[in-house]
């Protein structure tokens, strides 16, 4: 089972929908024990960065996450506000820490150039800087939705974690990987095909090898149905 | 290269779609969950849903209707019409909304964008512009000013103001709509689109006159608009939204392909 924790940020059922569309069973909880149960954990999220991390702490997360993912090695899968919390800390309204699992501060999104809006919402490619199993068969610059007015800038030692990057009037990262902790800055719930296909490359991870040919196949159904109707000039 | 939105929108009214939309397949035209997953698999990028209800006591048919639609599709979309407070807000955003659209009430109470900026987010609001051309004065400088019903009550406000207020107000998006050109299929506006696109730093919305896929590709290129309402166009089947993202690339606007 997979994990999906509620801090109070509002609707998670999205991310749910997206799990249960691939075959997939999620549970949507707010009780830290339930991460004993899992054997991945998603940590979604909109919503400011400190009132977040401190409801991640009230409700005894931050140190569930800790035993979890970083003692127990559990797959880990940062949503928007679920990668940025990684980060050392976030300046977004004063200075906040994070969970501090990677060098690097969330600042503010600053394109010199005027024609790049902040909030960057919209469906934007990103370009796949190191191999990451999670693009495992997504086109080579896959499209996702985005939704976000700050992003995490990374120490220079850290680079290697870069997994994607976007742009947008600046280099934007997308997405980051560390180990088995994944962090994606972008929406899979809200990126219709190729985010269900990052989703099923997530659960492989969650679930190893063995489980992999039969979820393939499922999931595979699912994909090719939808795409039927249409043609595709890519 | 983030890519220019395509997204269609649905009037609803106690839970039915309104407008005689024709579809090919066996699309049923009265229902918003089967329209909403008949635009997902075209290939629109996001749908906007306005309440058009006019009973409050019937609200609850609509949060319905909204927790239908996030179960049916992957991508986003955004509920309008009738959100007049933070509750409003709330049932729909737990609904599984990914923004609301406030328009008339964020006029008479502006706090309500500033509000539900603090509670949910900035990029969960969305300001629903509805505006006319009128004479230059001292009151509307721009020459453009917020109306409400349909056009017909003028509220005294200037446009270009407006929207750079609501942007200090802390909302994530405009969605502006030329009540001259809202069903004329004549073109948007696209001296009120760049203005208000050129004034603010949120990404607009231009809406109101889409009739061709001509229409779109000078809207989101001289309008300087990052995404485009289309209504009528595709409901009546006239276009599909395959042929309108073709087009628009032919055009070298960047769009989502695939899907």
């Amino acid at each position: 089972m997979i994990a999906i924790i509620d801090y109070g940020a509002g609707n998670l059922s999205s991310v749910a929908n997206a799990f249960r569309a691939i075959g997939q069973q999620a549970l949507i909880t707010d009780n830290y024990r339930d991460l004993d149960k899992a054997a991945g954990i998603v940590l979604p999220g909109v919503g400011a960065f400190g009132d977040s991390m401190a409801m991640l702490r009230r409700l005894n997360f931050v140190e569930a996450l800790t035993d979890q993912v970083i003692g127990q090695g559990k797959p880990y899968l940062g949503i928007c506000l679920g990668l940025q919390f990684l980060a050392r800390e976030s300046h977004e309204h004063g200075v906040h820490p994070g969970l501090g699992w990677i060098e690097g501060a969330v600042r503010r999104l600053a394109p010199a150039d005027k024609r790049f809006r902040v909030p960057h919402i919209g469906w934007n490619n990103v370009e796949v800087d190191n191999p990451c199993p999670l693009f495992a068969g997504l086109s080579p610059e896959p499209i996702f939705y985005f939704v976000h007015s700050y992003h995490l800038v990374m120490e220079e030692t850290e680079s290697s974690l870069l997994t994607s990057a976007c742009y947008h009037g600046e280099k934007v990262t997308a997405s980051v990987r560390r180990g088995h902790i994944f962090g994606v800055q972008f929406h899979p719930e809200k990126s219709q095909r190729e985010g269900l296909l990052l989703l099923t490359n997530f659960t492989r991870v969650v679930y190893g090898e063995e489980r992999d040919a039969q979820k393939t196949s499922h999931t595979g159904a699912h994909t090719a149905r939808r795409l039927g109707g249409a043609e595709h000039p890519v | 290269m983030l890519s220019k939105r395509i997204i269609p929108c649905l009037d609803v009214r106690d839970g039915r779609t309104t407008k005689g939309i024709k579809f090919k397949n066996n699309v049923d035209i009265g229902d918003p969950v089967a329209m909403a997953r008949h635009y997902y698999e075209a290939g629109a990028d996001e749908l906007v849903f306005y309440d058009i209800t006019a009973s409050s006591d019937r609200r609850d048919i609509m949060i319905e209707v909204v927790r239908q639609v996030a179960a049916a599709i992957l991508i986003p979309f955004s509920v309008g019409g009738g959100i007049r407070n933070l509750q409003d807000m709330r049932a729909v955003l737990l609904a599984g909304a990914e923004k609301v659209s406030v328009n008339t009430a964020a006029m008479l109470e502006p706090n309500l964008i500033a509000a539900g900026a603090r509670d949910f987010g900035s990029q969960c609001i969305v300001l629903g512009m509805d505006v006319k051309k009128v004479a230059s004065s001292e009151a509307i400088p721009s020459g453009y000013e917020m109306v409400i019903h349909g056009g017909r009550t003028p509220m005294g406000i200037d446009a270009l103001w407006w929207a750079q207020e609501a942007e200090r107000l802390g909302a994530g998006e405009i969605c502006l709509n030329s009540i001259d050109a809202d069903g004329t299929q004549a073109g948007y506006e696209l001296t009120l689109t760049r203005m208000i696109s050129a004034a603010v730093s949120i990404p607009v919305i231009a809406s109101g006159g889409a009739g061709t896929p001509e229409h779109l590709a000078e809207v989101l290129t001289t309008g300087r608009a990052d995404a485009a309402l289309i209504a009528s166009m595709v409901h009546y089947g006239t276009y599909s939204i395959q042929e309108i993202k073709d087009y628009l690339q032919q055009r070298g606007i960047p769009v989502r392909l695939l899907w």
